[in-house]
């Protein structure tokens, strides 16, 4: 993740250096440009909902929230139960990109997931 | 039927030929051409309705990603029942010898498999958990069984990987 301050950026442009024996004349004021931040740097979390299907294995899942998440078996198998129980369960949160990345895995695995935007 | 870990492979042996026909069609029950509600399964989208940029972008660059991946996972599964071809005669007592290299491959397609006949038969959660339904008396009996003779087959596979 970037560092990127929250406050938008001022760029100034800087003053010539003159000759000695220039005419004098007047500058203008320097330019002051707002920079526009990127969308995703102003990116809320999103969310890695998996939600229920009762086709998949409990064990099959459980396996790929281990493999994908790196997540210890202990960690894995609350998720994979509360995902039965409830219907859905948040395994991960936090910037799209990676949100995104985790979403193709599990569609690579076959699981019902979705990317959503923290409200 | 009998299956066993030997060394780097998983031996599935005394195959009769009803199992051995099973198994031979997991490539062709992964399909999900002329299904739509499978396609749709199996190629879900990736967020809800209000992000359509995301789905959009998903179907020009994710999707094609996926079914490449799940059609190698095919090959590789339709490349091991190679050793089941023959006619009926020979299948008797067949074994199927899977490479533990090949495991995610076969993961991956009897998933596929179980997922594109239960959306074909559009299962309940109550049949699919009805593990000891008998005997098979229609198609549908047929379908169920083949779903949980793959899911046996993935929590062997499962186990064998020590997951």
């Amino acid at each position: 993740m970037s560092s990127a301050p929250l406050a938008a950026e001022v760029a100034v442009s800087p003053i010539p250096r003159l000759p000695k024996n220039a005419t004098p004349y007047t500058i203008a004021a320097p330019t002051i440009e707002k920079e526009t931040r990127a969308e995703e740097a102003l990116d809320l979390p999103w969310h890695v909902v998996v939600h229920n299907d009762p086709v998949n294995l409990m064990s099959y899942v459980t396996m790929v929230f281990q493999r994908v998440f790196g997540y210890p078996r202990d960690k894995a198998e609350r998720h994979m139960l509360e995902v039965h129980q409830k219907g859905r369960s948040i395994l991960w949160s936090g910037m799209r990109e990676p949100a995104e990345l985790y979403v193709q895995q599990l569609h690579g695995y076959l699981l019902l997931a979705t990317i959503e935007k923290v409200s | 039927m009998e299956i066993r870990r030997r060394k780097n492979q998983i031996e599935i042996s005394e195959l009769d030929p009803f199992l051995a026909e099973l198994l031979r069609q997991i490539p062709a029950s992964a399909d999900t051409e002329g299904a739509p509600a499978a396609e749709q399964r199996i190629f879900s989208p990736p967020a809800n309705g209000k992000e359509r940029e995301l789905c959009a972008e998903w179907k020009v660059y994710v999707e094609p990603e996926l079914r490449r991946l799940f059609q190698t996972s095919t090959q590789t599964v339709g490349a091991d029942l190679e050793q089941l071809n023959g006619n009926e005669k020979t299948l008797a007592n067949r074994t199927l010898r899977i490479p533990t290299k090949h495991a995610d491959a076969w993961l991956n397609a009897l998933n596929r498999a179980r997922l594109v006949i239960a959306v074909k038969n559009n299962f309940t959660e109550l049949e699919l958990n009805d593990h000891l339904r008998s005997p098979i008396g229609s198609r549908r009996d047929l379908s169920l069984f083949q779903v949980n003779f793959y899911g046996f087959l993935q929590e062997f596979i499962l186990r064998e990987l020590d997951f």
